[in-house]
């Protein structure tokens, strides 16, 4: 069967797509760049990160939404980087930075000048080195099919965790430390 | 039971039902709802049991036991029929006297019944009280008259006469024109057009469809879906058939939440009478129509109220918000098209069937018809679960239903919407209450939360309290939500502990706007109103905890206790009852607060004597110097 062909405009260019491709897909294909964190192309979207906001506009509704998530749609409008979503983009870099100071994320930071952040960790507080983006827990259930990585709590307390029982698989396979972007996997080796 | 196998049938077993019902009989109904549980009723209603075997008046006398009546604080409610008494705060001591009395020999009991704060007149009519005189219980009212155990009540009561009109005499097309056009919009927060997400799922593509009973219900403090599953589940029950009927849906689901034992309990016996019966399962009432119900126990999370959260955990993954475009009444369950609507929603469903969309739409406002459940609590003196027509104004809820604030003190603001609602300041008392009305006062209807606040509420205190049980309660899977509310939490920790800064308030406000636009789901875009509606409204709060000041002198620390050498008596009360041993005092001596040991807990301030008022408290005045030890009290004349 074949796709019907899409045609909508992404910063001002005109961008042919397939139904059922996503935003942040078709934009891609059109060498227009927009920051993802716990983007995989070998994933579902996970939508978590909201680094990949962009706006949208279908008639006289304009919003802000996860272009990893948004589905293409005849007509559609979409701006990947208007004043808001910059803003939106740097407080998140702020907030994320203190908790995750290294990774990609960090010369995302460096493109939009934001060199330090007015949320700093309290006195105490250390790096978790992990943004939650996910990767490694939809890897490793998704791809490797071990759900050996978890998510652990709500809130802030969420984190990730290595599940108990996993055995020799995980210390060949090791795979997530790839996948792990924020550095959680460094640190989590030297528990092993 | 027989199935019954047509409409002729239901009218024949109603019928009969109404046959067996004496109207003079009386009838002795104790409520049993949370709020009454809480109190004892279940006691009661065993003293009214023992009461007529000892009497021998059992098959004289009926028990019904009722759900919620709303007038919780008053519990347990006992109204015995056909007189309609009203009996508050029963105990079982109580009952032999009303027995031999009110029942033997039509007598009241002048002690238990209701008096007017204000007139001081004896209420005999629980409907004359004027906490219930100024509702509109539509939705509710029917909690009072039925045994939520008994199917029968509920079809006496003209019950799932709705559905018989719905499956006989109308087609789903004209039942989702009716709802439709009835404009009865989504009790559960949101507000949507009822009919209008009918007719989205109805029209969506994929089979099959669901319909669902959100009765999560995790705002703190609200009970109102709770009350109305528990003391009239037939009544969800029926709305939920009939949309499933206009929608076209064969299977539905009720989530209840696991800590409402009694909701579940008395679904899951509505769910087997109603199959019983045959208004559930094949071919209901011989329409040739199949629906099946299963009840879904949900876990206690806030968060799984919201819709995709929702769907996940009955799926059956973990219940986290999903970042979809697509609307779940085209892709929910399963990814087929499902309509989720809150147990309020669905319980109007029956009365806009059985009486019309024009009588429905002749109550309440342009945008916002029929009535609406309230949870109202707080600083008022009558406490419930109100139910008033849609335009009622927040003055006439506050004052004619909920009595007023107690103890003369000033009113201060109100907070509706539930946790991520906003206040409402004095100046907005009459703004009609409805979903347009709210939201343009920076606050929502939400499901229907309403917190009264008075002058010794601090709107900075009320707007932390929000923020941390929403960062509890987010589920942490976004950035904005779960980085931002931490963030915005210790900012109000340090302004309420006096450590805020002006570049503080633009940090909070600059974090409200991030978490709004860019969240995941609605928890987190509607999470910064506490915080955005009492900054608008009640900013010089803020700005005085940054110079120290706590106004309504409830941050501790931002308020020293202080007792009046002038005033104390030397009665002793204070230094006996302080935990830390902070107050020091002989006899005839003045009392004295030592600062370094004081945890301000308040108790001293609540335990000296009205007649003596020795403490205060003291927020950016100058705190006076303590007298030395050893200084003689100043006996009062009196
Ligand atoms: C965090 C969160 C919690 C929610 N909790 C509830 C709830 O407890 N009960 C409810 O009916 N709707 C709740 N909702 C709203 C639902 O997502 C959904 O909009 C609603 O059930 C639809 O029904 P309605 O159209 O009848 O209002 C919640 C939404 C959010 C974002
Ligand atoms: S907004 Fe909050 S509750 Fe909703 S998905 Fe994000 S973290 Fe979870």
């Amino acid at each position: 069967m074949r796709m019907k062909t899409i045609t909508l405009e992404i910063d001002g260019k005109e961008v042919k797509a397939e139904e059922g491709m996503t935003v942040l897909q078709s934009a891609k294909n059109a060498g227009i760049e927009i920051p993802t964190l716990c983007y995989h192309e070998k994933l579902e979207p996970y939508g978590a990160c909201r680094f990949c906001l962009v706006e949208v506009t279908k008639g006289k509704k304009t919003r802000l939404v996860a272009s990893c998530c948004y589905p293409v749609e005849e007509g559609l409008v979409v701006k990947t980087s208007t004043k808001r979503i910059i803003k939106n983009r740097k407080v998140l870099l702020e907030l994320i930075l203190p908790i995750a100071p290294t990774g990609a994320h960090k010369s995302l930071a460096e493109k939009y000048g934001v060199k330090e952040s007015r949320f700093p960790l309290e006195p105490g507080e250390e790096p978790s080195y992990c943004t939650l983006c996910g990767l490694c827990v939809h890897y490793c259930d998704k791809i490797k099919k071990w759900n050996a990585v978890g998510f652990q709590g709500r809130g802030i307390d969420r984190k990730i965790v290595l599940m108990s029982g996993i055995g020799d698989q995980c210390i060949d396979c090791r795979e997530c430390y790839d996948i792990c972007d924020a550095g959680k996997f460094i640190t989590l080796a030297e528990e092993f | 039971m027989p199935k019954l196998k047509s409409i002729l049938d239901l009218e024949n077993l109603r019928k009969e039902i109404l046959s067996k019902i004496d109207p003079k009989k009386p009838c002795i109904t104790i409520c049993s709802g949370t709020g009454c549980q809480a109190t004892g009723c279940e006691k009661v209603s065993d003293a009214f049991q023992e009461e007529l075997k000892k009497q021998k008046l059992e098959e004289k006398v009926n028990i019904r036991k009722t759900g919620c009546h709303g007038f919780c604080e008053k519990g347990p409610i006992v109204v015995i029929y056909p007189d309609e008494i009203c009996y508050l705060q029963v105990k079982p001591k109580d009952v032999p006297d009303i027995i031999s009395q009110t029942i033997k020999e039509g007598k009241l009991i002048d002690y238990l019944l209701y008096i007017d704060p204000t007139t001081k007149e004896k209420i005999i009519h629980e409907s004359e009280i004027p906490f219930y005189k100024n509702q509109k219980r539509l939705i509710f009212g029917n909690n009072r008259k039925i045994d939520p155990k008994s199917i029968e009540d509920y079809i006496a009561l003209n019950g799932y006469s709705a559905l018989a009109k719905a499956l006989f005499n109308l087609t789903p097309e004209k039942v989702l024109e009716e709802v439709k056009e009835a404009n009865l919009r989504g009790c559960g927060g949101g507000g949507f057009p009822t009919g209008r997400k009918w007719e989205t799922t109805r029209n969506a593509p994929g089979e099959p469809k669901y319909v669902i009973v959100n009765c999560d219900e995790g705002d703190p403090g609200a009970y109102m879906d709770r009350s109305l599953m528990e003391g009239n589940p037939h009544s969800v029950l029926e709305g939920l058939i009939i949309g499933a009927y206009a929608i076209g849906s064969h299977e539905g689901f009720i989530y209840v939440r696991q800590e409402y034992p009694l909701a579940v309990e008395n679904t899951e016996i509505a769910i087997q009478q109603a199959k019983d019966y045959g208004f559930i399962g094949e071919n209901i009432l011989g329409s040739g129509f199949n629906f099946m119900i299963k009840i879904h126990r949900g876990a206690s999370a806030f968060v799984s109220g919201e819709s995709s959260a929702l769907m996940s955990a009955i799926e059956g993954k973990v219940g986290e918000p999903k970042s979809k475009y697509i609307h779940t009444a085209v892709k929910g369950l399963w990814d087929k098209p499902t309509c989720l609507n809150n147990v309020e929603t669905w319980a109007n469903v029956p009365f806009i069937i059985n009486n019309g969309a024009d009588w429905f739409k002749s109550m309440g406002t342009e945008g916002s018809k029929g009535t609406k459940i309230f949870s109202l609590v707080g600083k008022v003196n009558n406490t419930g679960l109100v139910e008033v027509p849609m335009g009622m104004t927040l003055r006439e809820i506050i004052y004619n239903i909920g009595g007023g604030i107690p103890n003369n003190k000033k009113f201060k603001a109100v907070q509706t919407g539930g946790p991520s609602g906003g206040c409402i300041p004095e100046k907005f008392l009459d703004f009609p209450v409805d979903f347009d009305a709210l939201s343009k006062l920076g606050s929502m209807m939400g499901s229907g939360g309403m917190i009264v606040m008075d002058e010794d509420t601090c709107m900075v205190d009320v707007a932390k309290y929000f923020t941390n049980f929403l960062a509890d309660e987010s589920c942490g899977k976004c950035i904005p939500c779960r980085e931002g509310l931490k963030h915005m939490l210790r900012i109000l920790n340090d302004i309420t502990a006096g450590k805020g800064t002006e570049e503080d308030i633009n940090r909070l406000e600059e974090l409200a706007e991030v978490i709004c636009d860019a969240s995941l789901c609605a928890l987190g875009q509607t999470a910064p109103n506490p915080v955005l509606s009492t900054l608008k409204y009640f900013r010089d709060e803020y700005e005085a905890h940054l110079k120290g000041v706590c106004p309504a002198k409830v941050c501790k620390e931002l308020i020293t206790y202080y007792i009046d050498p002038e005033k104390c008596q030397a009665c002793g009360l204070c230094a006996k009852n302080c935990p830390t041993d902070a107050i020091y005092g002989e006899k005839k001596m003045v009392h004295v607060i030592d600062k370094e040991k004081c945890i301000k807990c308040g108790i001293c301030f609540e335990i000296c004597p009205d007649k003596f008022n020795a403490v205060s408290k003291i927020s950016g005045d100058v705190i006076p110097l303590d007298v030395p030890k050893g200084t003689k009290i100043k006996p009062q004349k009196r």
